[in-house]
């Protein structure tokens, strides 16, 4: 189905590839899973197969792609519209119409299919991706999941032959990925279309995965079955770690093969203490919020909160979409709207203080991180952010060097990686050095590496005495920084302990490491640290 | 009951859909050409209670559908503003003096203004008739906006202004997109405990992330058209495409003469109709010839029928029979304003006016909208 023959690409101003000699074969109904870190190519691969790369793209391709014996040298993408349809990370972006059925039809109108034919296919894939209901919304309405959902079956009226989808849930919360990659496993099941899919959620979608490509970022593609290249892969989901750490093999790929598995590991773990939950703080809190309301007309956000936080300690703030977290986190800045109840900050309203003296109290890196950075380099952003905050000059560029070591000062800020653009917003907002420090979401669309980097960055920020929250719908990574989790329903708390007490017990929120071995076990590296010498 | 019998007709005729935008355009249009014809008063009048009714029978529960309310202050501020005038810029042309306000002298090199001073009955007249004939068209066009849905016109739109249709859609979506990230850049500025200082320089903090922001979303968009199969099959050669061009300009400009010509009694009449209709036929021909390139097909279209031929057929009933009656009688038209006296209204030109309510009657009513989905389109904007 498709063919690439020694294929090798360059962008435009680059020395090195971004693939070198790169040869596969993927047959009919295969779904492939391609993984590797953030801007290691991956993108570049998948646009390859309808010819975005490099007639859209720019740059320049050698070898031979082609789709159902179609070579893309000499056809633009549009003329592969029938064999490849494409998912891209943010569905809202590709929209090109406004409504639900419209959408769907799009696609179909530009091959001329007949009217009856886009009728029926309309109706069979509202049924086939359950969004019959929808149809009339206007898309702008819709939730993420919803909006993902309609993306791939606007890309299934046109019966595509090859399904190609980068990245489709790192802009979703757990939930709506869920929803769309269990969609994506029907679809696979029942339709037996070829899918190449790129995605960091792994252990959604190895267990069904027939193949899986490993961009390593040199150039080169790694090509196996799951498990085989999941072993050598230096990047992957707790579960393969575990796997890894207890030498099970073949690695098992789901939380219940790992289950089975697991018996001696658990027998050996019960004989360790597990880890020390973390002992209750008596010093006074470093921010007192009482009875925080929040309301946009009518809806209410936050309905009457009472949150202290303690210096020292993470708390991950929990919920989702639209439970209010955001709105609180807002509010407890001081920037966003709040309606009642107080906040104070060393016996300061931050609502009260002009932004710049709000900031000195409390840091908010706020969910598109990007949004706070408008110059053209990154030495230009630190020496601003000095500025704002009449820090001494140097002291941003000294924390960005702490947090994310070697980033280039004549870099444009857009250029960075979404782990290096967070480390810098940090930097910027750390520079007015905040006793407490909120972060919205902060790893949406990070890879494993990106997180675990920014995981060690939030146990510094710790340790050096701050307050930090953060609110995200990551389940492993609070697991992995968290004293403290709050879960938030409806504008209210409805749970806040310690994170083995929250996380653990909930078959919603625990990590995998919980569900294999047991609700006291959250981490990996918990694991490890109780692990008896002679086992290790 | 067979599908033949008239009741089961009836039946089909009048489920709920949404008709085609064009027919409500036709009508409007008419009654607002008719509108253009008279200054009677009561003729005005009885077409804008024509208009509002149809308007609150027929429109769905779309937002454009409820700005009709703000076409209607629109037409009282006309004819406040046109009658305020005539109380401020002197209105003494006639005998019959009604108010005496003492006049404002202005300097030499203002002359030919005159502020306040007498004011006649004869012109405050004038200014209402006109003000009230301007402001019937307008809230005409305010229902040709409130019961056809926009973006249904657009993709009614001939094949050959496909890429338009298009652009316009991209376009409306962008600027609630534009707005939001305004919003959230502003924001983000006070995070970084706003700026302090010069204005251009605050400006240029929130537009550089906007449009930085605005050309990365058009980028992913042309590129999801582009794998989508957009412009795959809409090439033409160049002369092609340029004879087409030339034949749709030709004629747009020949039916603009066309109807100006047929509204102005004054220009010479072989502009009028015959250059009307030229125009209208090489128009025509020039989207046909580009229409017949293009091998894209329409999703669940529009189509006319017979209600559509109503609605149509009613409005430029309206706007034939006031024609038709300002031949006979041209003084009910337009009541005089030399001789002060009632307007009359004869029966033909009412009669005329009065076709224009039936689809009210005569047409589906329209598809009730999801509640949901406006519901939460409310939330989606306060939050």
């Amino acid at each position: 189905m498709i063919e690439l023959a020694d294929v090798s690409f360059w962008y435009h101003g680059h020395d090195t590839p971004v693939l070198a000699d790169v040869s596969l074969t993927v047959g009919e109904g295969e779904l492939v899973l391609v993984t590797g870190r953030t801007g290691a190519g991956k993108s570049t691969l998948l646009g390859t197969l309808n010819g975005l790369v490099p007639h859209f793209t720019g740059g320049h391709l050698e070898g031979t792609v082609a789709v159902d014996g179609v070579s893309t040298a000499d056809r633009p993408p549009r003329e592969f519209a029938h064999l490849v349809g494409v998912v891209g990370q943010d569905p809202l972006a590709g929209f090109v119409t406004d409504t639900v059925e419209e959408e769907l039809a799009y696609g179909m109108e530009q091959l001329g299919l007949r009217p009856p034919v886009m009728r029926r296919r309309v109706e069979e894939t509202l049924d086939l991706l359950g969004i019959a209901d929808l149809r009339r919304r206007a898309l702008r309405t819709l939730s993420g999941g919803q909006q993902q959902r309609v993306a791939i079956g606007s890309v299934l009226t046109t019966h595509p032959q090859v399904l190609v989808l980068d990245e489709p849930t790192s802009a979703l919360d757990p939930t709506a990925a869920e929803d769309v990659l269990a969609t994506l496993a029907r679809l696979v099941q029942d339709l037996g279309t070829t899918v190449l899919m790129a995605e960091h959620r792994m252990e959604r979608v190895v267990p069904f995965a027939d193949r899986m490509f490993y961009v390593p970022g040199d150039g080169s593609v790694l090509d196996g079955a799951p498990p085989d290249v999941l072993r050598d892969m230096p990047i992957g989901p707790p579960i393969v770690a575990l796997g890894r750490l207890a030498g099970w093999d073949p690695l098992p790929l789901s939380v219940r093969d790992a289950r089975r598995r697991a018996a001696p590991l658990r027998a050996a773990l019960a004989e360790s203490a597990p880890p020390p939950s973390t002992a209750e703080t008596v010093d006074p809190p470093a921010l007192t919020g009482t009875g925080v309301v929040v309301r946009y007309g009518s809806t209410v956000a936050v309905r009457g909160v009472d949150l202290d936080l303690h210096g020292g300690r993470v708390l991950t703030l929990m919920g989702r979409n639209g439970s209010g977290k955001s709105s609180l986190l807002w509010a407890l800045q001081g920037s966003g709207p709040r309606q009642g109840g107080t906040v104070a900050v060393a016996g300061k309203d931050p609502r009260d203080l002009s932004s710049a003296k709000a900031r000195r109290l409390v840091g908010l890196v706020p969910q598109n991180a990007g949004d706070l950075l408008y110059l053209e380099r990154v030495a230009d952003e630190c020496e601003a952010a000095d500025r704002e905050s009449s820090a001494e000059p140097g002291s941003c560029r000294a924390l960005l060097d702490r947090l994310a070591p070697g980033i280039d000062a004549r870099a444009h800020p857009r250029d960075l990686s979404e782990g290096q653009r967070l480390a810098l917003v940090l930097a910027v907002q750390l520079t007015a050095s905040p006793p407490v420090m909120l972060l919205d979401e902060p790893t949406r669309g990070l890879d494993y590496g990106a997180k675990e980097a920014l995981a060690r960055t939030v146990a510094e920020l710790a340790a050096g005495g701050r307050a930090v929250v953060i609110a995200t719908h990551d389940v492993e990574f609070a697991a992995a920084v968290a004293d403290r989790v709050v879960v938030m329903a409806e504008g209210e708390i409805v749970s806040d302990g310690p994170a083995a007490d929250v996380l653990g017990a909930s078959p919603a929120f625990a990590p995998q490491v919980a569900k294999i071995l047991g609700p006291e076990w959250l981490t990996v590296a918990d694991v490890r640290a109780a692990l008896p010498e002679a086992v290790r | 009951m067979g599908a033949g019998s008239p009741r089961a007709r009836a039946a089909a005729y009048f489920l709920p859909r949404d008709l085609h935008p064009g027919a409500w355009w036709v009508w409007t249009l008419g009654l607002a050409v008719a509108a253009s014809r008279t200054t009677n008063p009561w003729l005005l009048l009885t077409i804008v209670a024509v208009v509002c009714h149809v308007v609150v029978v027929r429109r769905g529960e779309a937002p454009w559908a409820m700005a009709f309310r703000i076409y209607l202050v629109l037409g009282a501020t006309i004819v406040a503003l046109r009658v305020g005038f005539r109380l401020v810029f002197g209105g003494a042309e006639g005998s019959t003096i009604v108010l005496r306000l003492p006049e404002i002298p202005l300097p030499a090199w203002a002359a030919g203004i005159r502020l306040f001073g007498d004011v006649s009955a004869e012109s405050l007249l004038g200014g209402l008739y006109d003000g009230l004939r301007l402001a019937t068209m307008v809230i005409c066009l305010g229902a040709g906006n409130a019961l056809a849905n926009p973006k249904r016109l657009l993709k009614a739109m001939p094949p050959a202004l496909y890429e338009i249709g298009t652009a316009v859609t991209v376009a409306l979506s962008v600027f609630p997109q534009l707005a939001e990230s305004v919003l959230r850049v502003r924001q983000a500025r006070k995070l970084r405990g706003g700026t302090g200082g010069r204005r251009f320089h605050a400006l240029r903090t929130i537009v550089i992330p906007v449009l930085e922001d605005a050309l990365d979303r058009s980028l992913r968009l042309a590129a999801s058209m582009d794998s989508r199969g957009y412009g795959r099959s809409g090439t033409a050669r160049p002369r092609a495409r340029f004879t087409t061009g030339l034949l749709m300009i030709v004629g747009l400009g020949g039916v603009c003469v066309g109807i100006y010509a047929t509204l102005d009694g004054s220009t010479p009449r072989f502009l009028a109709l015959p250059v009307l209709l030229a125009g209208l036929a090489v128009a025509l021909a020039g989207f046909r010839l580009a229409g017949r390139r293009v091998r894209r097909t329409r999703y669940r279209p529009d189509r006319w029928r017979a209600a559509e031929l109503v609605v149509a057929a009613s409005g430029v009933a309206v706007a034939a029979a006031l024609f038709l009656t300002s031949g006979v009688d041209p003084t009910n038209l337009n009541p005089s304003l030399t001789a002060l006296s009632w307007p009359l209204l004869s029966w033909p030109p009412l009669a005329g006016v009065l076709l224009g309510v039936l689809p009210a009657f005569l047409t589906p009513p329209p598809e009730p909208t999801d509640n949901a989905d406006v519901a939460d389109a409310a939330e989606k904007v306060t939050a």
